[in-house]
């Protein structure tokens, strides 16, 4: 690792500023994703501007309508939360699935959403919830959102600050993990919302994506044995040394119906 | 002491080591700074196979902190890696030996393979200046396969122009080919052992410093057997006189075999630290170690057992091909030859068995021994065609196995080996009560109500271990002696220090040696300490693997508790005024036989340190023995494992239910130790089976380099365990009668668990997978049969 800036901004808008002024300086959250990056040598920002010093970016604030999660709170604390686990409790399940403690305790939602990793597990969750995420200059749908292999809407230099999840009438995930790394082989959110059945899937493309044809079947009837029989393409998948992408277009349906039983 | 007490072997006394380790206080390599300490890194090659047209390390060398670089060009004169077991090819032209060089010379043959040396102020320092290097490469196609090697048309070495490194076999081939005909039925079977990556949680190291004031060297390093690698380093490439080199293990976090061996980087940094002037250290980062631990296993095979039409075996033809990688590894050439082919009798009466080897280079990191070395292969392959016979058969896999048992010891195997005891239906008994096999169709029931298909297996694995019989092993082509020594020195005050020639990292031989010579002496266990690992103050020794330590090195201690004994009693004699034969040594008293006179075992030490009293005209003061002990057999630990799994059939996902052992070590010296020693191997068996799978591209790129994609156990991937260690029939050869317990979970696990999901999968007409059983491969095994 070369020799690299470190801000520690005070407020949003010194972040803001501290980003424009630099392409190649990066925001730092939890630092699960960056520094194994950097470790590989995959990467090598000129400047860190970490996040952490902004207290407004943690913490979660929940009312009947939606849950609306700081894009710094880590997997444990949204794990751990008594407002989610009542509102939402398949997200607090998905968070409390992510990694391994050290993870969760220094991984945030933000640092999750921003990577798009295709084997992350929260875009499955904002994007089958219909979240609006939340950036220092505007609010952006879920749908859209990821847009590729680590790939965003986010501008250069945007930064996360929130995420709002509508509360849902019932939802589910389910993670069918890769064996070694533990992310998601195939994850599947499926939610019941006031927009209709959105079914999400992580995992198993180039980022996270909904599945028509399985939320057609749910809305016609939520229920498990709505996904049997249901067969998904497999063309735009992804193939690796753990699955094939048969095997991935295989497991969406049955995790669907899994999440439903 | 003197009242008896309760004897100390047998009991589960907590390890006298753990204090240590788990307050932080351990000393390992990497832990040691030497004044002046310098940092070593290695520059790596990133292709398999490529001829290097220059190396520029010009603005390297100007980088900040640099000291020092060295490439293959500075370090041509030394010589190569040696291997230590000469095998020969069937028409009796020795193994081809290309020469492993300490840095690349002309080519590499490897991702991984060490390039360049770059010493430097600090580690970072190092590692940065190394990205400044430019080496100009040319790259060639890269042989991968294992069971392509030979006819790849590239070769790795020009030595070996087809890749084949030896062709060898033992066994009757004219015997086997006449049983074969005679045949009522013959079950065939091909499989692959998957390459595995040992992955000790310490990662490999070594500090190496010179001194110049007596032109000797000092290297502080990761190695289960610190006199074999400063042999084989000072004769044998860098002309250093042995009695010039100090080489300690200190220390250290693991091994599975993966720090037996004479590796480039130690050997690179003793050699610079002369030129240099400096201490040098080196840590391998974890991608390192997943580039260049020697790997295990990675054998394609073909099987046929042939039987007659009552289920008794014939005759067992195998033909293997064994991946060698790039180079030969220290032990790499008797893996597949001397530590498998000669198992493949197993616990059976097989009259007949024939195995060829074909052991091959390929542009892949090197492979050796790990963790059972050449028994999990032979157990694998036995085991399976077993059951698969029975199902063929329709024969109960319980009964076949009983059927064909070996009962009459010694027994003389087809393959070179002679069995002194057993007894292969204790185990199997007993192993069947602890795995309740009587409730399985009920179990097998509850879960098919879940959707989930149930399966059970077996496996009765055999290991020889206590390596081994230095004649036999000469024999065979080893290059050293295999003995082990020990030196027990009785200070003044009674107090002991045991100095062994065994290793140990993570086997706990500091609490079981302390034992057996607490025991022996009548002490306690706080006034023993074991010392190891440093060939400054052990006197000499062979090292740790093959399920050695206790059989080899712990008889080495007690031949030299004997001595001690002895001349003990010839002091209690003198100060007695008795006869020697006259007295006895007991409990920690030498006592006159049938009288009350007697002398503490510590008023004996100060006699013979303070003799003031003492037969000095017959008798030299002090009470200090060595002794080395050479087997006259290898010691065969055996048991009986099931294994229960529960197939998902839609996501292919297995999970392992439960997992019985009944292991015969012979005599136990601490159960808990042992225990946890099975338990250990049966982890590392399951993650074979179904997590681990060392994967290359075509192109020789390693695919699974890291945890990400390199699968192994964790605690939720592993079962409750039912362990039970049998009375046992103690080993009849060595004076403890201890067999040795190292390896056994991860030689008998692999089959127990294969065996188990196929038996699961059996309903949908599956009856081959292969190692990792991943949930991808066994729901492809599935669809393969759903269409
Ligand atoms: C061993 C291990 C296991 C893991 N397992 C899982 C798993 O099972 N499932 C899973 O989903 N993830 C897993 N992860 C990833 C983990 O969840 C990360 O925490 C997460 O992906 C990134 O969050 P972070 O806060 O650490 O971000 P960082 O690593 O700090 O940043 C990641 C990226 O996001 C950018 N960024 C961060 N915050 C913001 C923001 N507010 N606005 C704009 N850009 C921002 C950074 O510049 C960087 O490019 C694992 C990680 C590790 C190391």
């Amino acid at each position: 690792m070369s020799a690299m800036a470190y801000h520690r901004p005070s407020s949003l808008a010194e972040a803001a500023k501290l980003a424009a002024g630099d392409p190649d300086a990066r925001i730092l959250a939890g630092g699960q994703s960056i520094l194994p990056s950097m470790k590989l040598g995959l990467l090598a920002p000129s400047a860190f501007i970490d996040l952490a010093a902004l207290g407004e970016l943690r913490g979660i604030r929940a009312d009947r309508k939606s849950v609306t999660v700081g894009a710094m709170t880590t997997h444990a604390a949204v794990a751990a939360s008594p407002e989610v686990m009542a509102a939402i409790p398949s997200l607090a399940k998905l968070a409390a699935g992510i990694g391994d403690p050290q993870v969760r305790n220094r991984g945030t939602i933000g640092g999750s959403l921003a990577n798009s990793d295709p084997a992350a597990d929260y875009p499955a969750a904002v994007l089958a919830l219909n979240a609006t995420i939340r950036t220092n200059r505007r609010a952006l749908p879920a749908d859209g959102f990821f847009k590729g292999l680590f790939e965003t809407a986010l501008a250069p230099g945007e930064i996360i600050t929130a995420v709002e999840f509508p509360v849902p009438n019932t939802a589910s995930y389910v993670k069918f993990p890769q064996p070694a790394s533990r992310f998601a082989l195939v994850g599947v959110f499926v939610a019941q919302t006031s927009t209709g059945v959105r079914v999400a899937v992580t995992g198993a493309g180039p980022c996270a994506f909904r599945v028509k044809v399985l939320e057609d079947a749910l809305a016609r009837r939520y229920a498990p044995q709505a996904c049997e029989g249901i067969s998904l393409p497999s063309g735009d998948l992804n193939t690796d040394i753990h699955a094939s992408a048969e095997y991935r277009a295989h497991l969406i349906p049955v995790l669907a119906q899994r999440a439903l039983a | 002491m003197n009242a008896a007490r309760a004897p100390l072997i047998g009991r589960s006394v907590e390890r006298k080591e753990d204090h240590r380790f788990l307050t932080g206080v351990g000393q390992y390599t990497d832990d040691i700074v030497l004044p002046g300490q310098s940092y070593g890194f290695f520059l790596r090659s990133p292709h398999a196979h490529a001829r290097i047209r220059s190396i520029d390390a010009g603005a390297a060398r100007g980088a900040p902190g640099v000291l020092a670089i060295f490439t293959g060009e500075d370090l041509a004169g030394i010589g190569g890696l040696p291997c230590g077991w000469l095998i020969k090819s069937v028409d009796g032209t020795p193994m081809k030996e290309p020469k492993h060089p300490v840095l690349a010379e002309g080519k590499v043959r490897h991702v991984g393979e060490q390039v360049a040396l770059v010493v430097a102020e600090s580690a970072a320092q190092a590692k940065a200046a190394a990205a400044l290097i430019e080496v100009d490469y040319e790259i060639l196609p890269a042989v991968v396969e294992t069971a392509a090697a030979a006819a790849s048309g590239t070769a790795v070495h020009d030595l070996a122009a087809d890749n084949v490194c030896y062709t060898w076999s033992i066994g009757d081939e004219g015997a086997v080919t006449a049983a074969f005909a005679r045949a009522a039925h013959v079950t065939t079977l091909r499989l692959v052992n998957n390459r595995l990556i040992p992955n000790a949680l310490e990662p490999r190291a070594a500090n190496a410093a010179h001194s110049p004031g007596d032109d000797s060297y000092t290297l502080y390093v990761t190695s289960q057997n610190p006199h074999v690698e400063r042999l084989l380093m000072t004769a044998f490439v860098l002309g250093i006189p042995e009695h010039k080199m100090r080489v300690v293990a200190p220390d250290v976090g693991g091994g599975f075999g993966s720090k037996i061996y004479l590796y480039a980087e130690e050997t690179a940094l003793v050699w610079a630290s002369k030129r240099v002037g400096r201490p040098i250290k080196w840590t391998a980062e974890r991608s390192e170690s997943f580039l260049t631990d020697a790997h295990g296993r990675d054998h394609v095979s073909t099987a046929e057992l042939a039987l007659d039409a009552q289920g008794h075996f014939l005759a067992l033809r195998v033909h293997t091909t064994a991946n060698m990688g790039a180079y030969l590894s220290t032990f790499a050439s008797c893996i597949p030859t001397i530590l498998y082919a000669t198992l493949l009798a197993g616990q059976y009466a097989t009259p007949h068995i024939y195995c060829t080897v074909q052991a091959v280079f390929t542009n892949t990191t090197p492979v050796d021994a790990y963790r059972g070395a050449g028994r999990p292969e032979a157990t694998y392959l036995l085991e399976r065609i077993v059951e698969r016979a029975a199902r063929e058969l329709r024969i109960d896999p319980v009964e076949l196995r009983r059927r064909n048992f070996i009962r009459k010891f010694p027994h003389a195997t087809p393959v070179g080996l002679t069995y002194d005891t057993g007894d292969y239906d204790a185990t199997l008994s007993r192993v069947i009560d602890l795995a309740d096999v009587a409730g399985y169709a009920a179990r097998k029931q509850a879960s098919a109500a879940k959707g989930l298909l149930r399966g059970l297996g077996y496996s009765c694995y055999i290991e020889a271990c206590g390596l081994a019989p230095s004649n036999i092993a000469g024999a065979l082509g080893a290059r050293a002696g295999l003995f082990e020594a020990a030196e027990v020195r009785v200070h003044p005050t009674g107090k002991v220090t045991v100095f062994t020639g065994s290793h140990s990292h993570g086997q706990g031989h500091e609490t079981t040696f302390a034992q057996v010579v607490a025991d022996r002496l009548g002490l306690s266990l706080e006034d023993v300490d074991i010392q190891h690992g440093d060939t400054g103050k052990v006197l000499f020794g062979m090292g740790t693997y093959g399920s050695r330590s206790l059989a080899v090195g712990g008889s080495a201690i007690v031949k030299a508790l004997d001595k001690i004994i002895s001349k003990g009693k010839k002091i209690a004699a003198h100060l007695l005024e008795a006869s020697d034969a006259d007295v006895e040594f007991e409990h920690g008293e030498f006592r006159i036989a049938g009288t009350d006179r007697k002398k503490a075992f510590a008023e004996i030490a100060l006699a013979a340190y303070v003799p003031h009293n003492y037969p000095l005209g017959t008798l030299e003061p002090g009470l200090n023995e060595n002794a080395f002990y050479d087997p006259t057999n290898f010691t065969y630990p055996a048991g009986s494992y099931v294994c229960e799994v529960e197939v998902d059939p839609l996501t292919g996902k297995v999970r392992v239910d439960r997992f019985s052992a009944s292991d015969d070590f012979g005599n136990v010296i601490n159960p808990m130790i042992v225990e946890g020693q099975v338990q250990g191997g049966i982890a590392q068996g399951i993650g074979q089976a179904l997590l681990e799978g060392c994967r290359y591209n075509e192109d020789g790129q390693l695919l699974t380099g890291s945890f990400t994609d390199y699968a192994l156990p964790r605690a939720d991937d592993m079962p409750a365990l039912a362990i039970e260690l049998a009375p046992g029939t103690p080993c009849t050869h060595n004076p403890l009668g201890a067999k040795g317990c190292g390896e056994a979970g991860a030689i008998g696990t692999p089959p127990a668990v294969i065996n188990a999901v196929l038996d699961a999968l059996a309903p949908l007409g599956v009856t081959d997978i292969d190692m990792p059983a991943t949930p991808h491969r066994v729901w492809e095994a599935i669809r393969r049969h759903a269409r």
